[in-house]
């Protein structure tokens, strides 16, 4: 079924189709449309589960790790300071292998307030363990929803679904609203509690354990990046719609790459048309799956890299993390914190302007 | 006394508490009460070392721990799940993540109604971390935090929790295990969010003797340093004990100089407070 749909309605929609059994919120800007739709259809009957409107987001994250330890498919949506507020449990949920599936609208952190997009927010979790999957179009939010249970649910590690805060969020687009059948099984956890077979979870744990717990969490990380290969692939076969760990446009002969994510990798896309148009050979690599990190090879290209986040007194995030695994020099763009507006045209003028290597940032510089 | 208590233990020999821990014993009854068909959710607290170390548990239930400010709410998210209808979801947690950092996921979760029993157990600080002061400390405490005795007054969190009008809400002191057995199975049979909050002295934190326990849990009860009451439509009701002590309260004296904590404390400005704490009480039933 074909209908428009914004962002946050096709988070709310997948989440549905994904037949969630505990959906538990705090509403935040931009966020709050996915709670209000989710809440919307479960007081409306058309969608069956319990939906908690906790009082905040740490008890947000705290609940559905309880639903989720006990064997339920669990939901939380949030963005900014709400994903901060949870950083202690999304510590927790990584650590407790539980597939908690999570949609961020990315959105800049204070001090100053500002609702608007930026990545920093995410960014600022990688290190937890969480899978992190960013989307660029309405039809992969919904998409990357329902590959991120899939997923998430074969190798217990929770995924955090990214979309652009307004850009993204709050466009409407066409939406395919693919009945996905049986391509989501019934959620079936061995370590889910159960008072047959009465077991402690997350006690102490001397050196020697925890060392492990660890160690398996990297290794269901390697795994995840195979799955979801799989995943995408049957996904590609039986609804038509392909992805990637990175989406690639006109690549081939490139002589240059753009590289981003979310909306404004999107937006490279139409920059690299125009610049292939003045006879600059460019391609863009929109990297969608930012946890596992994806391998790229951009040996012998100019590489220019578009951070919409930066960590201060290293550089942009994105950057940093192509750097540590490719041996090529970076022209880094900071461009987009705190909404600011990155067109096409913005992007071919950057790209036309740049230098080989350094830093750069719009507006500014 | 105790002959309707089952005989079936799911807390186990074994279990790394300290000698004299009243906390494991209130935990005891519980779990008589509740029965294999129940889950605990534990905040960072005595409890969580009590368990013993991975791989092993001294609990016969399963247990989740979690982050010392999250308990309500994941007791919430297990009772919300279908799956989870018809079983006992019992947060087991201490006075620090009860009265200062889990109070706003309790409060959220009380407002909600969610389907869990809560327990405080109070042994009046952060016992888990070396005695420091929480909230429940009482005046004239000496704590590692509070090293001369405490200075001001303990936060009141049974007056909070009743002001969100819960199902059921009671107090208990484990040094009167058949009433804990009671009020838990009386909770457990109500749907909603039961708070229990149970009195539990600390050997090693109160410094006394171990043996003496029991014997300084039952004079907090008759001093009317520790009240046992249950509250119900709006109504408070006092429990046996409460209601003789108040009749005639013994003296606080032999309490207070039997616990190294109160080494030095002012008697007097203690024993005001008691009678403040009496006053108080008397005028709610």
């Amino acid at each position: 079924m074909k209908k428009m749909s914004t962002g946050n309605q096709a988070v709310a929609l997948a989440v549905k189709e994904s037949d969630v059994e505990v959906v538990a919120a705090y509403p935040i800007t931009p966020q709050t449309e996915v709670v209000e739709t989710i809440a919307s259809m479960v007081e409306k009957n058309t969608m069956k589960c319990a939906y908690i409107r906790v009082e905040s987001e740490h008890s947000a994250l705290a609940a559905c790790i309880g639903a989720s330890a006990s064997g339920a498919r669990a939901f939380t949506a949030t963005s900014s300071h709400g994903l901060l507020y949870m950083h202690e449990m999304i510590h927790w949920a990584a650590g407790a292998r539980l597939p908690i599936v999570m949609a961020n609208i990315n959105r800049a952190v204070g001090p100053a307030w500002n609702i608007w997009a930026e990545h920093t927010d995410a960014l600022s979790q990688r290190d937890t363990g969480w899978m992190q999957f960013y989307a660029a179009t309405v039809q992969e939010v919904y998409d990357t929803v329902l590959m991120s249970y899939k997923l998430a649910e074969k190798v217990y590690l929770p995924a955090m679904v990214n979309l652009d805060g307004f850009i993204l969020s709050h466009s409407i687009q066409p939406l395919d609203i693919t009945d996905t059948g049986d391509f989501i099984p019934p959620i079936d956890m061995p370590h889910a509690l159960n008072t047959d077979d009465p077991v402690t979870y997350g006690n102490l744990t001397t050196p020697a354990d925890y060392y492990k717990f660890r160690h398996m969490i990297h290794t269901a990380m390697q795994r995840a990046d195979k799955e979801a290969r799989s995943i995408e692939k049957e996904f590609a076969e039986r609804f038509g719609r392909q992805y990637g760990p990175v989406m690639e446009y006109r690549t081939d002969d490139a002589e240059i790459v753009i590289l981003g994510m979310g909306t404004l990798a999107r937006e490279t896309e139409v920059a690299v048309d125009l610049l292939r148009k003045e006879g600059i050979k460019a391609g863009s690599i929109r990297i969608r799956q930012f946890r596992p990190f994806p391998k790229l090879d951009l040996d012998g290209k100019k590489v220019i890299v578009f951070d919409r986040d930066y960590s201060f007194g290293a550089g942009g995030i994105l950057a940093q993390e192509i750097r540590m695994r490719n041996d090529v020099p970076i022209y880094n763009v900071i461009a987009g914190l705190g909404g600011q507006d990155v067109s096409y045209n913005t992007i071919a003028d950057i790209v036309r302007k740049s230098k080989d290597e350094g830093e750069f940032w719009l507006g500014v510089d | 006394m105790l002959d309707d208590i089952p005989e079936e233990e799911y807390l186990y020999k074994g279990n790394t508490a300290c000698a004299g821990c009243t906390a494991m014993l209130a935990l005891r009854y519980i779990l008589k009460a509740a029965g294999p068909n129940s889950m605990i959710v534990n905040p960072a607290c005595c409890s969580t070392v009590c368990q013993g170390p991975y791989p092993k548990s001294a609990y016969g239930v399963p247990v989740l721990n979690i982050a010392f400010a999250a308990a309500a709410a994941t007791a919430d998210g297990i009772a919300s799940a279908e799956r989870n209808k018809g079983k006992n979801i019992i947060v087991f947690a201490g006075d620090g993540g009860t009265v200062d950092i889990g109070i706003q996921a309790l409060s959220g979760a009380i407002e909600r109604n969610a389907n869990i029993l809560y327990v405080c157990y109070d042994n009046e600080a952060y016992s888990n971390t070396g005695m420091q002061k929480s909230g429940s400390t009482p005046k004239g405490a000496i704590t590692t935090t509070t090293p001369t005795g405490r200075k001001d007054s303990k936060k009141d969190i049974d007056f909070i929790v009743m002001a969100h009008r819960p199902v059921y809400m009671a107090t208990a002191s484990s040094a009167y295990p058949k009433d804990i057995y009671k009020k838990v199975q009386k909770a457990l049979s109500i749907e909603g969010t039961k708070f229990i909050h149970i009195h539990c002295p600390c050997p090693s934190g109160w410094r006394y003797p171990t043996e003496r326990s029991i014997e300084l849990g039952k004079m907090a009860v008759k001093t009317g340093m520790w009240f046992l009451y249950e509250y119900e439509d709006g109504k408070i009701k006092l429990n046996p004990p409460t209601v003789a002590a108040l009749k005639k309260p013994a003296p606080i004296d032999d309490y207070i100089k039997s616990q190294g904590r109160f080494k030095g404390a002012n008697i007097d400005a203690i024993r005001s407070e008691v009678e403040e704490g009496i006053a108080r009480i008397k005028e709610m039933v």
